[in-house]
């Protein structure tokens, strides 16, 4: 309810008049109403949003975690140029992978042989530190991806090398001979192939241009370490 | 109008005086090392001082890195700066180790002082993994021929390979660096290389044993010493073209000290991963079975060995 005040208008035509000079001109009566209600919505919505994660059962918050990580796994077999993998990473997928791997890959406990295949311990510290290796790799060249995300995507990726650790293990049931082992090296190679272009569709565009094989080798050659220690595990 | 040049000049010779200790820097420019910075310097400003030509490069290459001077170890951007190549400059800078020339430096033509740990890291890790995968593929293949040989993965045989690369590529560059950094009083003309230098000069030498490793898969052991006896040429002729040039004003005496040592260190290396990572295969697939010969030097296959022997 503003009542204007009233100028006087100007005092001579010679002088321009200014902006928006005919608002002062303008008078607010009373029977012109001016009112309602200011509410913001935001407000309602965060607090619901908080609660909502509180009192959900715990079905709930797992099977939206779950449902988030096999996304991801569809994201990984069918590599398109998303940015799902980027923007919301998550370790859980790296992590149920790599323990699935290293569980596979562990020699049994009643194998006392000094030159067997990689303890549990080994194959976890070889895919970390691998990872955090060519994380630090890539930063240092300069690329822009955060760390974690950059973690997340080179986790996910080793999801064909452990279809093919489980093909590997039923194709072993059967007799041994060379097929068996033609079979198997086959199939690593295609999966090896999988991981390697599912990782650069990810995480070559976040290099310099003029470095990017500098950043792509160690992924390589990441993967065919994991690759190796597949191939030549037996049971 | 001297004093009116200086005067003039004050504003912009502000930062290069932090570099120039002296006016006339003409008699005292050698490479000085100081503690924040990895590179070596040139000392003397400008065109003004009489540059000697071979030093010319380094001088600008001064001037560049006064920039980088002023991360401190503890910053991320500190690392950076030592990875700072493109894949065109690595893949020269391998080039350049695979074929030693006499005249051509390594470390002031393809390092241009301006040193990285790319790879002298990646290099040592791919060797690292290459000697353990293909020496457990001359077992599968040797199980192949003969299958009373027990075939296992092998698995401790990467740490070994692992720890025995890094230990060499960068234990070895750092007494070589402290020694020449000890003798450094005697040489007059040129400075040592600094230890990243020298790391490099190391790391990229040891790339010509990859192919050499790989091409080890190949069971005739004639051929396997004249391709180790290759790789071991070509990288320890590396080195020593680069050390020479900083090793020759010193006394006859050290240099060829210093010089046999290395050359004894990398045939150790080599011979030694030989032995440990490719075994010799056992005599009877060599020779006719019924010749009885003297055991492998490699004890880990004892227990097959007296089966074999049997036949």
């Amino acid at each position: 309810m503003a009542e204007a005040a009233e100028s006087p208008g100007d005092p001579g035509t010679a002088t321009p008049r200014p902006l928006f000079a005919g608002l002062s001109d303008i008078s607010i009566s009373q029977d012109i109403p001016v009112e309602g209600e200011i509410t913001i919505p935001m407000r309602s919505r965060i607090r619901e949003f908080d609660s909502s994660t509180l009192n959900e059962s715990v079905q709930n918050t797992i099977m939206r975690d779950l449902k988030a990580v096999g996304k991801k796994f569809m994201h990984v077999l069918y590599p398109r140029k998303s940015n799902t993998l980027l923007r919301d990473w998550d370790l859980w997928g790296p992590l149920i992978l790599c323990v699935t791997l290293a569980l596979m890959l562990q020699r049994g406990s009643v194998d006392s042989e000094k030159d067997g295949g990689p303890q549990f311990a080994e194959v976890f510290v070889i895919v970390w530190f691998g990872a955090v290796t060519i994380t630090l790799n890539s930063k240092l060249l300069g690329g822009n991806i955060s760390f974690f995300q950059s973690l997340c995507v080179l986790g996910y990726c080793i999801l064909p090398l452990t279809v093919a650790m489980l093909v590997c293990r039923l194709v072993l049931l059967a007799e041994q001979g060379p097929i068996n082992f033609m079979v198997r090296l086959f199939v690593v190679i295609l999966m090896f192939a999988w991981s390697i272009v599912a990782s650069t569709a990810f995480l070559a565009d976040s290099q310099p241009p003029n470095r990017k094989a500098l950043a792509v080798y160690p992924v390589f050659l990441f993967y065919f370490v994991i690759s190796w220690m597949i191939l030549t595990f037996t049971p | 109008m001297a004093a009116a040049d200086e005067l003039a000049f004050h504003e912009f010779e502000e930062a290069t005086n932090l570099l120039a200790q002296t006016p006339d820097a003409t008699t005292t420019r050698s490479d000085q090392l100081t503690p924040q910075r990895h590179v070596a310097v040139a000392v003397g400003s400008g065109g003004s001082y009489g540059a000697e030509d071979d030093l010319e490069e380094s001088d600008k290459a001064a001037l560049l890195q006064e920039e980088k001077q002023q991360p401190g170890f503890w910053t991320f951007g500190y690392y950076q700066s030592f990875f700072d190549v493109d894949t065109s400059q690595v893949l020269d800078r391998i080039k350049g180790s695979l074929l030693p020339r006499p005249g051509h430096n390594f470390v002031r033509h393809h390092l241009r002082n301006r040193p990285d740990l790319y790879g002298p890291f990646w290099i040592c890790a791919t060797l690292a993994f290459v000697l353990a995968v293909t020496g457990n593929l001359t077992l599968v293949l040797a199980q192949r021929r003969d299958p009373s040989i027990h075939y296992s993965p092998q698995f401790h045989k990467v740490t070994v390979a692992g720890i025995t690369i890094y230990c060499y590529a960068w234990l070895v560059p750092l007494a070589l660096w402290g020694f020449l950094q000890w003798r450094k009083g005697v040489r007059e003309r040129m400075g040592p290389y600094t230890f990243l230098e020298t790391v490099c000069i190391y790391g990229y030498s040891l790339f010509v044993f990859i192919p050499t490793v790989v091409l080890w898969l190949i069971p005739i052991p004639w051929l396997q010493w004249l391709f180790g006896a290759l790789a071991l040429a070509l990288s320890a002729a590396g080195l020593v073209f680069t050390l020479w040039p900083v090793v020759r004003e010193d006394t006859r005496l050290a240099a060829a000290v210093l010089l046999s040592a290395v050359v004894l260190l990398h045939a150790l290396l080599a011979v030694g991963c030989k032995f440990y990572f490719f075994q010799p295969l056992p005599p009877e697939l060599l020779e006719p079975p019924h010749q009885a010969t003297a055991q492998p030097p490699n004890t880990l296959l004892p227990p097959t060995l007296p089966k074999s022997m049997a036949t």
